[in-house]
């Protein structure tokens, strides 16, 4: 199913969504608020998404621009939510309920940018020892043996 | 070279009476040196070099060195490729399990120095002779078996130089109840009083 198709499938289903929905770089992309985030991800799941590839985040500048790919294998059509959060108390709802593929997903997120997912089952670290301090995906992250690169190599 | 090294040889001068006069240093080196049974702690891409060194290519059972995948039965342990702050506690639980013994060669340059991960990298560890006593480094990235080749080759002729008296001699002190203690041989820390002839 080509872009166009599902533009037209998301609109025709549920309206509200419509405007939400864009297309970047030839991907459809669903720009949700932090609070609509589990209501949009469970109708794009009634509407075929039933596998949930990608969760991860980016560090923006004022905020944290959570990213889920998700891909419908009945239409075969992928399409992505994107959520900005609060950078000074990041916290959201998990999608695990959904999709479990969220379970560890989120926990990665957790471990390397600090979101709090509301609702995990079990939001711990996953790849970081679990005496670790701060979030080193972080840009603004520093710890003691930390080296910065210098200029001239 | 050891008298153990030109056995033949001393054999055939020997007119088959069958007795060999060594050292027990030289008996024990060439012993040690010549079967060194490798625990592969390969965790990156060098680990790929290390396998592809046992397997028929380059044999390195030709040269006695063997991989176990249990740390008791090994003499050196191959680190080979990026230890993580979160994996070394475990590569320094496996060397403490190694029997003495015992030696490390650091294969490539994420196990020398931290490689490519030097800089900007919160998670890897900067060289596992932080917290490992190396004996041979490799560099390269990775390195070629051959490499591996030439440093058990070196970590032999290291080896062909240890002598177990050393360690002999700091154990051997005595202590009675009651006495000072009596020393036998040279106490660490001793050597100086030696040199300039003190009395003993």
């Amino acid at each position: 199913m080509n872009i166009a198709a599902l533009r037209e499938h998301l609109c025709a289903t549920y309206p509200d969504l419509c405007p939400l929905f864009s297309i970047e770089f030839g991907d459809g992309v669903l720009s949700v608020d932090p609070d609509r985030l589990l209501e949009a991800a469970g109708n794009l799941k009634d509407l075929g998404f039933d596998r949930l590839s990608v969760v991860t985040a980016v560090d923006r500048p004022t905020h944290f621009e959570l990213v889920y790919r998700l891909y419908a294998r009945p239409m075969s059509a992928a399409v992505f939510i994107k959520c900005n959060v609060d950078r000074e108390n990041p916290r959201v709802h998990s999608l695990a309920g959904l999709w479990p593929a969220a379970l560890w997903q989120e926990r990665e997120t957790f471990d390397m940018f600090g979101i709090i997912f509301e609702g995990h089952p079990d939001l711990r670290r996953i790849l970081l020892p679990d005496d670790w301090e701060g979030y080193p995906l972080r840009k603004d992250y520093q710890d003691e043996t930390l080296i910065r690169r210098p200029d001239y190599i | 070279m050891a008298l153990i090294d030109r056995l033949g040889e001393t054999l055939d001068k020997g007119q088959g009476s069958g007795i060999i006069l060594s050292t027990v240093d030289s008996l024990l080196d060439w012993a040690r040196g010549k079967s060194l049974w490798a625990m592969p702690m390969g965790t990156a891409c060098c680990a790929m070099e290390l396998i592809a060194a046992s397997f028929n290519k380059f044999d390195f059972d030709r040269h006695g060195t063997f991989p176990r995948p249990d740390p008791r039965h090994t003499d050196v342990m191959i680190v080979a490729g990026t230890i993580t702050k979160k994996m070394a506690p475990a590569v320094k639980q496996l060397y403490e399990q190694m029997a003495d013994p015992k030696w490390v060669i650091a294969m490539g340059n994420c196990a020398v120095s931290g490689g490519i991960f030097y800089y900007d990298t919160y998670s890897v560890v900067r060289g596992v002779d932080e917290f490992l006593p190396v004996d041979v480094y490799i560099a390269g990235c990775p390195p070629r078996p051959e490499s591996l080749q030439d440093a058990v080759f070196r970590l032999r002729e290291r080896i062909a130089t240890e002598s177990i008296a050393p360690d002999r001699r700091r154990e051997a002190v005595l202590t009675l109840p009651g006495s000072a203690d009596i020393s036998f041989g040279v106490r660490p820390g001793d050597h100086g009083a030696d040199e300039q002839g003190g009395a003993r």
